[in-house]
């Protein structure tokens, strides 16, 4: 039997049973990595559960940076019976499976092409403590040491992060060292050690972190100034609200009175959520809120009131897999139509497309300054992945000069100087040419500047018009401001300098990290070159069509059935839809670069 | 003409022309709160008056032309209040919504902003039918009522003051669109109240729901309304200086120093009792009763912003150096992250 070779560029998977403790060691386990100076990406693969189902966490080690998700499993630790089989199945030939061998392996389990390297964590747990939810703890402590042997992680490491991880509980951090030697000492006594496939120290991280993309939205929420949060708990975006509530209650609380410079409100409902969004923008705070798909279905007829009525808000669509009720505990990219053109009418809405928890960060705060510029919703678009996992990702940074841009708000003296040259005020008056308005906000002079909110047609001063002409008038300015906002929302990014191929491909989001190796993989391994482009934005900014006219063939990457993207470029832009080959991933798990590459030479093998 | 403490005539209090029915009780109703609001002296800009959709709804417009208004969708009036009032807590907030709006569509938003105990008067201009798509019923109806049509409503009306009642509502009213001098010092005690006040108003649909056989119609709300007690409000600047003879009157003082007075009390009946407001509301639709007045008040409750303790400064006029850790605390968090 052949063995697995290679340093810094595997997979490890643990399978696990949800609700038993495994999420901090496996975490242990990836972050040891990290410190060791090597690039790694974790995903969390979880049921839709509390305790008891099957779930898994894989940690892909790359050399060369890589941070999508890779097919195929070279180590696998198994430490739930109850998905063994598909477990055993999943490991790639001259693997390895790590597993509880406390009782013997049913010969079906056997496979004659790869590695068992048993490891008796429930034997061992049980010589060693007599309280069975220490058994269970220290069982994954066990399997951490027993890979940290295996693999080759400095043990310095592994302890480092143990006393980080305890660091408010120190009398746990002894007990927990110890239960990992005896996984690495039973490693030591039993096999020949490290494996063929490991690791070894780099220093490839520089200053990265490593975090999640919903802390990142959470934190930028907080570094942008937002006020008030509305919110319904709904997966996968609710550790996004929980963050920003966890900094925000720690960084705004006046230590003397025990207040804080925050609201945040657990609506009824999504509905709720919108509404307590949209009247506290109305009322001059920021605010928002962060929903998934099913949220943003009941929040229609808010963002469609928000569009026409003008209103700031910042909403956030952690994407997870649909239609209805879909795989709450999946990824897709598949919520894009729904939230670029939400609620009936023409309405469209500005979407931000984040890759990474760095932009989700720098994003997250660029949203409140568009939603007030514009004073429009916008809605920053990530997905489970990106806001569930922990991503290898450059420092957050904030310039300290940063002013909020609150967009065109007329003060109490801006409204005296319009009556002092004799001319009114207009919520709806396009002053400036650009399709923005002014607007008050209430309680901003006593006689001056008021006017009344609404979904109805209305005129220039927010009358109410069954006047059809002028109705068509503000639906005609609206898209004045849409063409400003393909001006003012971030610009994609090219991989190139200046073209090279007559071939493109087009992806955004997460599917970027597998989207870019992907391109390597062409290059490097059947000598295909292609121009590169990452949409950061919704309205495209002219550069887009500018990029699919320069080229013969654009591959559309994307998360989700129908070629959303795709539709979006096809329905805003003068470009051929034949032009545009879609490369599809919808089953639920981050797109691989593998999948893109196969589709990308098929379809080009075929020309 | 004549002027308020602070300067302004009632005409500043005022709206648009309305473009109701004539004869509607939404209109008085609207009087009522440019009355009450001018009375009171506020300043018109520090209220904001929101609604749903609906007839009632349509009423923000028909009074205070120097409030904002927010004409929200239909029933989502609550959450857009409670962002409104967590992003300034000094304002005055005046919410308007109708039986549709509220009993129906609206329901979940209702009920929620009651538990939240949301500082704002909630005004349901309650007229048993949908009267801007002809006169349905509403959830508001009375069982056997009958419509102009000839229909008799075969469903249980909901009655949101006993429903507030059992919700914790902080201070819950009902009167009549036609009894002005019961309703607007209602008004101006809901307007002194802090935290969240219901006051449910029987308003006649003349076009659609004031036929005989109507429960809502004006000759049967007037015959068989019941007052609980007659009501004054004394504002906090002003001293009581009537007396009365105890025992068969109230006076409760509010967070912010005014007095509601209530006289003529009916037998044994304390505001301030919830239970006894349940029972007397029960009895009453045994009787057949409209019941009106102040039914009941808690003037200590806290409201939202108390509860979530948030900042006693409006959150809108925080800036960025109030609201941003800055990048040093930043790179600290990175450190955690590492």
């Amino acid at each position: 039997m052949r063995n697995l070779t290679g340093i810094n560029d595997l997979v490890v998977r643990f399978a696990n049973v949800n609700g038993t403790g495994s999420a901090s060691a496996n975490n242990m386990f990836a972050m040891s990595i990290f410190r060791m100076g090597i690039p790694m990406t974790a995903k969390n693969i979880f049921p839709s559960n509390i305790q008891g189902l099957p779930t898994w966490y894989e940690v892909r080690v790359s050399e060369k940076g890589y941070l999508g998700r890779r097919e195929g499993v070279d180590v696998l630790v198994c430490v739930n019976p109850q998905s063994m089989k598909q477990d055993i199945a999943s490991v790639k030939s001259g693997g390895y499976f790590v597993y509880d061998n406390t009782k013997n392996l049913h010969k079906d389990f056997i496979r004659d092409d790869i590695n068992y390297i048993g490891i008796p964590m429930i034997g061992i747990c049980m010589r060693l403590y007599q309280d069975p939810r220490q058994r269970q703890l220290f069982k994954n402590m066990i399997y951490v040491g027993a890979l940290a042997a295996l693999l080759d992680i400095e043990l310095e490491v592994v302890k480092g992060i143990i006393a980080d991880e305890f660091a408010k509980k120190p009398k746990l951090i002894e007990p927990n060292v110890q239960a990992m030697m005896e996984g690495v000492k039973y490693v030591q006594d039993n096999y020949s050690y490290p494996l063929h496939v490991r690791v070894e120290r780099r220093d490839l991280v520089g200053d990265s972190i490593v975090i999640d993309g919903n802390t990142a939205c959470g934190l930028g929420a907080v570094y942008a100034g937002a006020t008030v949060a509305g919110w319904y708990p709904i997966t996968p975006s609710t550790s996004l609200v929980e963050a920003f509530a966890k900094y925000a209650n720690k960084y705004r609380l006046d230590p003397e009175t025990g207040l804080k410079k925050v609201a945040i409100v657990q609506a009824e409902d999504e509905l709720a959520a919108f509404g307590m969004v949209l009247g506290a923008s109305w009322n001059g705070a920021r605010a928002f809120t962060a929903t998934s798909g099913p949220g943003v279905s009941l929040m229609n007829e808010f963002l469609g009131l928000a569009y026409f009525a003008e209103i700031p808000a910042v909403l956030v669509d952690v994407q997870r897999g649909g239609p209805s009720t879909g795989m709450p505990t999946r990824t897709q990219q598949s919520d894009l139509l729904l939230a670029a053109y939400a609620s009936h009418g023409d309405t469209k809405h500005v979407l931000l497309l984040p890759s990474t928890p760095t932009e989700c960060f720098n994003l997250m705060a660029d949203a409140f300054d568009l939603a007030e510029r514009l004073q429009t919703p916008v809605i920053v678009m990530t997905d489970l992945d990106l806001g569930m996992n922990d991503h290898l990702t450059a420092p957050l940074k904030w310039d300290d000069s940063r002013r909020y841009d609150r967009g065109k708000v007329y003060t109490a003296q801006d409204l005296d100087d319009l009556t002092a040259v004799g001319k009114q005020f207009g919520r709806y008056l396009d002053v400036d040419g650009d399709g923005i308005p002014y607007r008050t906000i209430p309680a901003t002079h006593p006689t001056k500047g008021s006017f009344f909110t609404r979904g109805t047609s209305h005129d220039e001063y927010a009358r109410y018009t069954e006047d059809g002409v002028k109705n068509a008038e503000v639906l005609n300015r609206l898209l004045k401001k849409w063409d400003t906002a393909k001006e003012i929302t971030p610009k994609p990014e090219f991989y190139q300098t200046e073209n090279k191929s007559n071939v493109g491909v087009i992806f955004f989001g997460t599917t970027t990290y597998a989207a870019l190796e992907a391109m390597d993989l062409l290059r490097e391994e059947e000598g295909i070159t292609l121009d590169a482009m990452r949409a950061t934005a919704f309205p495209f900014h002219s550069s887009v069509e500018e990029f699919i006219a320069a080229h013969d063939q654009v591959f559309v990457i994307e998360q989700n059935r129908d070629a959303q993207f795709r539709t979006l470029l096809i329905n805003e832009l003068e470009v051929n839809p034949k032009k545009l080959i879609k490369i599809l991933n919808y089953d639920g798990m981050p797109i691989t670069a593998e999948a893109i590459r196969r589709q990308i030479a098929g379809v080009l093998a075929t020309v | 003409m004549p002027k308020n403490t602070i300067g302004y005539a009632k005409a500043d209090y005022e709206g648009v022309i309305s473009t109701l029915c004539a004869g509607c009780g939404h209109d008085s109703i609207s009087g009522a709160i440019v009355q009450a609001c001018y009375e009171m002296a506020i300043e018109p800009h520090r209220v904001a008056k929101l609604s749903g959709i609906g007839c009632s709804s349509k009423t923000p417009n028909y009074f205070l032309n120097n409030s904002h208004g927010f004409n929200s969708v239909h029933g989502r009036m609550p959450s857009v209040a409670t962002g409104a009032n967590m992003a300034n807590r000094d304002l005055i907030y005046l919410g308007v919504s109708g039986d549709g709006d509220t009993a129906s569509i609206g329901m979940g938003q209702f009920v929620h902003a009651i538990r939240r105990n949301l500082n704002m008067l909630y005004i349901v201009m309650n007229n048993g039918c949908y009267g801007l798509t002809k006169g349905q019923d509403s959830a508001t109806a009375d069982q056997g009522s009958v419509s102009k049509s000839g229909s008799v409503n075969p469903f249980e009306g909901i009655d949101l003051p006993g429903m507030a009642l059992e919700l914790g509502a902080t201070f819950v009213a009902r009167s009549f669109s036609g009894d002005k001098t019961q309703l607007v010092p209602l008004i101006k005690a809901a307007l002194s109240h802090k935290g969240f006040a219901l006051i449910d108003v029987m308003s006649p649909c003349v076009t659609f729901n004031n036929n005989a056989g109507s429960t809502k119609s004006y000759d049967y709300v007037r015959d068989h309304i019941e007052a609980l007690a007659e009501i004054g409000f004394v504002p906090e600047k002003e001293e009581i200086t009537v007396s009365y003879e105890t025992g068969t009157t109230v006076d409760v003082e509010l967070h912010d120093g005014s007095v509601v007075h209530l006289q003529k009390l009916a037998d044994g009946w304390d505001p301030r009792d919830r239970q006894a407001a349940m029972r007397r509301l029960q009895a009453a639709k045994t009787e057949g009763e409209i019941l009106t007045g102040l039914l009941y008040i808690d003037p200590n409750s806290k409201d939202l912003h108390e509860v979530i303790k948030s900042d006693s400064r409006p959150l809108n006029s925080l800036k960025e150096e109030d609201l941003c850790p800055g990048s040093a605390i930043l790179d600290l968090i990175n450190e955690d992250f590492r």
